[in-house]
Formats: structure tokens, sequence, C-alpha cells
């Protein structure tokens, strides 16, 4: 108990109260101009709605993967389940050079792409690759286990009643897997915010267009401007916040609806 | 890939009858959807690092593997591991234990603050503790320069980071364990005389072994793959506080992709090892949960 609470206040409250500490010495004129210059308004565009992008992806694979691994059987499903937590488990910066290598112009799966005329590098497109990639396990993660402990009585009871089976699910068991859904979606989305490693090799770092917030804060310290880099790191941190909130939220809403159910 | 599904494969699925089943064109076309975009997405990128890693044939492997600045990065690496990983288990067992065992008032900040790594930028997990220890800006400057202590750019630094990034993994493998299992066992061991320690090392621990073990690795393989915290801290100094992750970095700028995905491959082996002690320990809980 005590060292619960002397740890957490050492290496969490502490240094992350730090960041609004700082902010607050700014003054406000200086902090708002920090946070608001176009290059950093730029960054905030790419980061946050690449992510978002990325998460809505994310929900709608992550959907289809979820069902089939928890409904269906097929040869090789154990390697594909495990293989869902790859991104976890991989160090980002591994992951950012290796898909960079993939979708490059000369890579595998690039070539493709380039043919058609589509940047998959140095390119929005990139980052919005690195960002699926990271967040994809928190969907079907979160839906695996609701989906396993659907009721079949009702799926039964739908179908007897005559709903034929889209019906079923659009009606039945849709309604029943969305809080998870929407929790792994922002599950993903959050930590496609913070993204860093995964993102900077593959993102070719152009200021106002592939220049990520995390890497604005990187630059910011490399540079020694530390009021930039804090004042930024404010922002992303009640962004963070915010998100950590409303998944709390959702949590509780999605364990109101499993209750409902039983 | 997915054409091997066959209907003589979903006869002994339990929900098989049409009524709460999709049509099969369905089922195949969603199976196959699933294994494409996990083998486009996941699959793939794993098998393109040994790839790029053995392009140049295994004597270039070895050789960047031997290079002396791989060798002190995967040894920094290791000690960064040694030190962060043991601290984040006594307190991952602590933590755990001190929230699904007792109740006390501010539990649920406490939870919360616990979460928060999970949701913070690796950039910012970096940042607050250059705030706090840099020698030129940090809180402690002044004691520090007096003192002649280099946090940052330095050993101390890379683990504060690592740390941090890498705090929640334990607790939280262990907390939905703890709570499954409940009280009661403790409660029993209490009655019959124990003592709390004793309680602690031969009932709550036992019962929570293989939680904790998956905590432990999973952990570990964070610690050694972190990237944007570390990065932010340390420097990036070659042969001194350049950690694996960070020296993937510095070869893959110097264009020196070979040697760069070499080291990747250790780092991956690491994560697909994790994978299958993942998937191993899943299945022994559901083994035991069986029988």
């Amino acid at each position: 108990m005590g060292i619960t609470v002397t740890y957490l206040t050492l290496i969490v409250l502490i240094p992350l109260s730090a960041v609004f500490i700082r902010s607050s010495g700014m003054g406000w004129e200086a902090f708002w101009a920090a946070i608001s210059s176009r290059q950093v308004v730029a960054s905030y565009k790419v980061t946050f709605g690449i992510a978002f992008l990325a998460a809505l992806t994310n929900a709608v694979f992550g959907l289809v993967v979820a069902w089939v691994l928890s409904r269906y059987r097929f040869p090789g499903k154990k390697i594909i389940d495990a293989l869902v937590d790859l991104p976890f488990a991989l160090p980002t910066a591994v992951a950012g050079i290796a898909l960079t290598a993939l979708y490059s112009r000369t890579g595998w799966i690039g070539q493709y792409f380039y043919a058609a005329g589509i940047e998959t590098t140095y390119s929005q497109v990139g980052i919005f690759i690195a960002l699926t990639f990271i967040g994809f396990p928190f969907v079907v993660r979160t839906l695996q286990p609701v989906i396993e402990s659907l009721d079949a009585d009702v799926e039964e009871a739908a179908a007897s009643l005559g709903a034929n089976r889209f019906q079923t699910f659009f009606q039945i068991i849709f309604p029943a897997l969305l809080p998870a859904l929407v929790t792994g979606f922002a599950l993903a989305f959050a930590r496609a915010i913070g993204e860093y490693g995964s993102v900077i090799f593959i993102s070719g770092n152009r200021p106002l267009v592939t220049e990520i917030t995390p890497l604005i804060i990187v630059k910011s310290l490399e540079s020694y401007r530390f009021p930039q880099a804090t004042a930024v790191a404010c922002v992303m941190l009640v962004a963070s916040f915010i998100l950590l909130l409303i998944i709390n939220l959702l949590q509780r809403w999605s364990e109101s609806v499993g209750k409902a159910r039983t | 890939m997915a054409g091997v599904i066959s209907r003589k494969r979903y006869d002994n699925v339990p929900r098989t009858d049409s009524a709460i089943s999709e049509p099969l064109w369905v089922r195949w076309l969603l199976t196959s959807i699933a294994i494409g975009f996990l083998t486009l997405f996941l699959l793939i990128p794993l098998v393109v690092v040994f790839h790029e890693a053995f392009k140049k044939g295994w004597e270039v492997y070895l050789a960047s593997l031997q290079d002396a600045d791989a060798v002190s990065a995967i040894q920094l690496t290791l000690t960064v591991a040694a030190i962060s990983v043991p601290l984040n288990i006594i307190f991952g067992l602590a933590a755990a234990w001190a929230i699904t065992k007792h109740s006390f008032k501010g539990k649920s900040f406490l939870v919360t603050l616990l979460d928060l790594p999970f949701a913070v930028s690796p950039v910012i997990a970096g940042l607050v503790f250059v705030l706090l220890f840099s020698t030129t800006h940090g809180w402690f400057a002044p004691f520090l320069r007096e003192h002649d202590l280099q946090v940052i750019f330095a050993l101390p630094g890379i683990v504060l980071a690592t740390i941090l990034i890498t705090l929640p993994f334990v607790a939280r493998e262990l907390i939905p364990i703890m709570e499954a299992q409940g009280k009661d066992e403790e409660y029993a061991a209490l009655t019959l005389g124990a003592g709390g320690w004793r309680t602690f090392l031969s009932v709550t621990l036992p019962n929570v072994k293989w939680g904790l073990f998956y905590g432990i690795i999973l952990c570990n393989a964070r610690a050694m793959g972190e990237f944007g915290a570390v990065s932010v801290v340390s420097g990036n100094i070659k042969g001194k506080t350049s950690t694996m992750p960070l020296y993937i970095e510095t070869l893959y700028m110097e264009y020196n992709g070979s040697a760069a995905f070499a080291l990747a491959s250790l780092l991956t082996l690491l994560a697909v090892f994790t994978l299958i002690i993942k998937n191993f320990i899943e299945w022994r809980l559901s083994k035991n949960a069986h029988s």
C-alpha cells in the first residue's frame, strides 16, 4: 500500500504535474502563442485527423477479425489469434522501419501503390498505415470477450421469430457489441495520438504536412525551446486525460449493457 | 488461404445450425477479409524484418551484431531492463494487492493514475524527466550541478523513463486475476493464524503465478523496445547512451539498413517469444479451468 502510493507519486504524479506547473509559469500569452502557431496547429490536424481515420479503420476490420476469431473455425486460427497482439509486443521503432521498407517505392507492397500513383511512404498515407498497425489489437481484444459471452438463445429467439441472419446481426447482436466497439475505437485512438516511434520513419516529417505533434515536442526539446515543448505537451496531456475519462465512462456503459442482457 | 475452409470443419462447432450462423459465403468472405487484413498488416511486416536482416547474407548479419556500438547498445538495453523490470514487478505486486484485497479512499484515483502511462505519449513520458532533471533547465538543476550528477543523457534518465512507460503492465495483468479470486482464501489463511507476509507468499502469490509471469515477460519486452521516451532522455550518444531501438534508428538514418534490421530482428524475436509465452499461459489457464 505504502509502496504503491509512494511509487506512483514519484514516478507518475510528480513528473506529470511538472508539465502543468511549468506551463502555468509561462504566462497565458506565451502559452497560447506556443500552442497555436501555424506549424503546431497543422500538426494537431495531422495527428488527430489521421489517428481518427486509423481508429475507424481498426474498428471496422477489428470487428470482422474479432467475429471470425470467436465464431468460426479454420486452419491456422491459433496462429492468427496470437498474431493480433504483435503490435503490443513489437518495439515501435522496429515496426516503423519494417513498415517503411514494406511500403516504400521499391517495397513488397509499396511498389503496387506507387504504380497506382499512391505514395505510401513519406506521406500522410504512411502515417495512417503506421497508426493502423499500432492500434489494431485494441478493438479486437475489447470485442472478443463480449462476442464470446453473447447468449445464443437470443439469436435463436430472433431467428424463430422470423428474423433473417442480417436482421439478427444488425438489430440484436450489433447493439450488444456497440459499447465494446466504441471503447476499442477510443483506446486505439488514444494510443494513436501519442504514437511516435513507428510514425517518424514512415512519415518523412515535413512541417505542416506530415509532422505529428509528438515530433514537435521532440524537435522543440532538441533546439532547447523548453517552454514550447512543455506547452504542446500540456495540450497533448489534456487530450489524453479527456480520452481516458471517456474510456472509463464507456467501460461503465459496456458493463451496464452486459448486465442488462443477462 | 481461406479456400481450405470446408463445410465439414464446421460440423463439430457448437453453433452450426443455419438459424444462428451466417450463410457459408458470408463466413467465407469474412474469414478471407480477416486473414487478408492480418497478413497484410501484421504478418508481412514481421517477415520483412528478417528478409531485410538477411538480405546481404549471414556474414553481414553476424558482423552487424558484433559491431562494438551494437554490442554496447545491447548491453545497455539489458542493463536498463534488469533495473526497471524488477522494480516494476515489486510495484505491480504491491499495487495489485492493495487495489484488489483492500478497500480504501481514493482507490479509483489510484487506478486512474496506474493507467495513465498507457494513455500518455511516450514522448511526454520522456519530457517530464527532462523538466525535472535537466542540468540546464530542470527543477533539480542546481542540486544536480552541485553534486555533479547526471540523470538526463545518462543511465538513470533512461531507466526512469522506461519505468514510467512499463509501470502498468505487471499490475494490469494481476488485477483481474486477483479480483476473480476474491479474498476468501486470504481470510482463511489469516484465520488459521498466518501473518500478512506468509499469507501473501503462500496463498496470494501462487494463485497468480502465471499472470505474474506473463506480466513480467510483457513488461520486459516493452522495456527493451521502448523508443520514444528513451530517445527524449538519452541524448543518443553512440556507444554510451544508445539503447537497441535508438541504435536501430541511428543505423537506419545512416542508410545502413541491413545492420538496422539485424538488430531489429533480435527485438522481433523477443516480441514473437513474448506472444508464444502469452498463448502458452492462456492454454495452461484454460486447461486448469477445464479440469
